[in-house]
């Protein structure tokens, strides 16, 4: 197998985990993400764990004029190109509604950032009829709730587009996963309180190429998530919107 | 950095802390951090007792930077983070032909604990210390990054290897693979009747890897009775790993009460025929073998255990068999029971090993025991042997001196690399380790 992967947001510790797993079995990683001397030490990490090609490349979602040329680095790889999209940011709600100038950042970190780079990069799997693509989405964006609906919202937008891209790539023989996470022991919920279930990244990154293998469409991230998930959609919206889970 | 409160013992969970840590998962992050002031730093508190504690505190926590930096495929020298594990060390190189030199008991330690403890494994007496292959650190003193190698800054080096990290945070280390022939290992088990057979099998084996399991609840004819194990590595097939077992929940206290360690124990014994036997495992089982039950510290309910480990010089063998007397009659001892013979190779002041054999209890966490521990660690100090730090919670501050002749050396080199006594921890505020006497 000659698989090349594209993980964007991989200073991220799913994404570090990720591609430590897809390095294991000898696949080629692109590392894109901003702090490069970061994402130099996870390439030469991976490269030693026995990844066929180990780079970091510099990506900034908020940046779309420096996709395409990611896109052309790619094409120059043989075989498969798979691509999975970890980015994404959260900065506190309280600081959004002080601040709603956020909104647009959270938005193209979340959603069209990365939409934008797949919309770009959906050619090149058309064309070869084959790979996979991952897209991280979040448990957040299954229902606007008090404490992160901007997210949220972004998440749901990109849970979207991730399934009118299945749609579309399913017909030419390339697989989109998305995933929802729960809860994951990152350095973004570092000491925050009030966590359930919470569970390594390591299970996240495995869960993930499980997903990939059996051709799953979505995913969640540990399972009981989508049952519980299950339950907070049913809630009647009167009854949901006096509750602050 | 955020800090998160957190609260936290080591393996052996008798002792807790409450401490503020933070959790860098970039080197930027962690030098950041080390610039406004130090701060510990811990592994994944696989140290027994208290090494790893800072109650009301501060430590930083290292187990996210755990990247593999550089490898020289023609001298056998990684250079990996302080938080890789040395399991993974051993699963990443085994298969390309290297291996770690010295693995301790648990495949969770980390590179980071492994120097700061100067850990030995079953091959202690082939291959010395785990420091004697490190050939250089960095060392972060107050956000700035030091080399450390043992023939440039010998002092600062033979202070920071089992140094319990007292010099400063060890963010990287080279360490010296050694070439094997695989990843499998050829484990011969015969059973050992008595004390004096064990020595002299101890003292006679020839084995890459050699380890003793005792019974400590076998008394009279039968004292010191076990199970020897050889080891030789090999290449061969691995057959798929069984999955790993978990301990959900902590047991209730009788679950290694006197008749169950006592019908275990003979379980144990009777499970290598008497003719004794060999077998071909996965490189991780015989190196590794209680980390395929997570959470087994749990067995011991949740006032937790000790581990007694001491070591004594050869011709002081007879009080090493007085202690194991005291052990087996006071009925207090668990199935986990080691026997090693120790090589004279160290590499830091404060090293633990010393040329003579090594024993190894752990005891629930109960008055008798905690009383009993005390006696055998004046047993210890008696016969001019010392105690291993990484297992210690309860030895008081008198003796140590007398264990570590070098303690005073270690105290200079301390006092120079963090004047404000910014790194220590419970274990060292125990001990008054760096407290000149």
């Amino acid at each position: 197998m000659n698989e090349t992967w594209i993980i964007l947001g991989a200073t991220s510790s799913i994404a570090k985990a990720f591609a430590r797993e897809v390095a294991t079995r000898g696949d080629a990683v692109f590392l894109a993400g901003r702090d490069m001397d970061d994402l130099k030490e996870t390439a030469n990490d991976c490269g030693l764990r026995g990844a066929r090609h180990a780079e970091a490349v510099a990506f900034d979602a908020r940046d779309p004029g420096n996709y395409a040329k990611i896109i052309a680095r790619l094409t120059k790889e043989e075989g498969q190109i798979n691509a999975a999209v970890f980015v994404g940011s959260m900065p506190d709600q309280s600081e959004i509604d002080a601040d709603p100038n956020l909104i647009a950042g959270t938005v193209t970190d979340s959603f069209t950032g990365p939409a934008h780079f797949l919309q770009l990069l959906a050619p090149l799997l058309e064309e070869r009829g084959c790979g996979t693509i991952v897209g991280t989405g979040s448990v957040a964006g299954d229902r606007g709730r008090l404490g992160n609906y901007v997210y949220g919202a972004a998440k749901a937008g990109f849970h979207t587009y991730l399934s009118g891209l299945r749609n579309r790539l399913g017909r030419a023989g390339v697989h989109v996963l998305t995933v929802k996470p729960g809860m994951v022991d990152t350095a973004m919920t570092w000491g925050l309180d009030g966590l359930v279930l919470v569970v390594g990244p390591e299970k996240v990154a495995s869960d993930i190429l499980k997903a990939v293998k059996k051709k799953r469409n979505t995913v969640y991230s540990p399972f009981p998530w989508r049952y519980i998930m299950l339950i907070i959609r049913c809630i009647p919206e009167p009854i949901f919107k006096k509750l602050s889970i | 950095m955020l800090w998160k409160k957190s609260k936290y013992s080591g393996w052996g969970r008798a002792l807790t802390a409450n401490a503020d840590l933070a959790r860098p998962e970039r080197l930027s992050a962690l030098k950041a951090l080390t610039n406004d002031a130090a701060q510990p730093a811990i592994g994944h508190c696989r140290s027994y007792g208290d090494a790893a504690l800072n109650d009301g505190g501060r430590a930083v926590d290292m187990t996210r930077l755990d990247r593999i930096i550089g490898f020289d495929a023609e001298t056998g020298i990684v250079n990996v983070q302080a938080g890789v594990q040395i399991g993974d060390l051993g699963t990443t190189f085994a298969p390309r032909g290297w291996i770690a030199p010295v693995m301790p008991g648990t495949g969770f330690a980390t590179v980071g604990g492994c120097i700061a403890n100067d850990v030995h494994g079953k091959n202690h007496h082939h291959v010395g210390s785990f420091g004697q292959h490190v050939t250089e650190m960095a060392l972060i003193q107050n956000g700035k990054v030091k080399t450390v190698t043992p023939d440039k800054t010998p002092d600062l080096f033979k202070a920071t290897i089992g140094g319990l990290g007292q010099t400063g945070i060890i963010a990287s280390a080279k360490i010296q693979l050694m070439p094997c022939k695989g990843d499998m290992m050829v484990l011969t088990e015969r059973r050992v009747d008595g004390w004096d057979e064990f020595l002299t099998l101890l003292d006679d084996a020839t084995s890459d890897y050699t380890v003793g399991w005792i019974d400590a609840t076998a008394k009279g004819e039968a004292l010191g009775r076990g199970i020897l194990e050889e080891g030789e590595i090999t290449s061969g097939v691995s057959p798929t790993n069984g999955k790993s077992k978990d301990v959900p929940f902590n047991a209730p206290h009788w679950a290694l009460s006197r008749p169950i360690v006592r019908l275990f124990n003979e379980l144990y014994f009777r499970r290598v025929p008497s003719s004794g036997r060999t077998s071909v495992k996965p490189i991780t089982a015989p190196f590794f073998p209680l980390d395929k039950v997570h959470n087994w510290n749990r067995l011991y309910g949740k006032r937790g255990f000790h581990q007694f480990q001491c070591v004594v010089p050869i011709d002081q063998a007879p009080a090493l068999r007085d202690m194991l007397e005291r052990i087996a009659m006071s009925g207090l001892a668990s199935p986990l029971a080691v026997l090693k013979r120790m090589g004279a190779g160290r590499a830091g002041y404060l090293s633990f090993p010393m040329e003579g054999y090594t024993l190894a209890v752990d005891f629930p966490n109960r008055p008798d025991a905690v009383a009993l521990i005390g006696r055998l660690e004046k047993m210890t100090a008696d016969a001019g042997g010392r105690i291993y730090f990484a297992k210690d919670a309860l030895c008081s501050s008198e003796r140590i001196a007398q264990m570590y002749p070098e303690l005073e050396k270690w105290q200079k080199a301390t006092a120079k690399a963090d004047p404000e006594n910014a790194l220590a921890t419970d274990l060292v505020r125990r001990l008054k380790l760096r407290t000149p006497t």
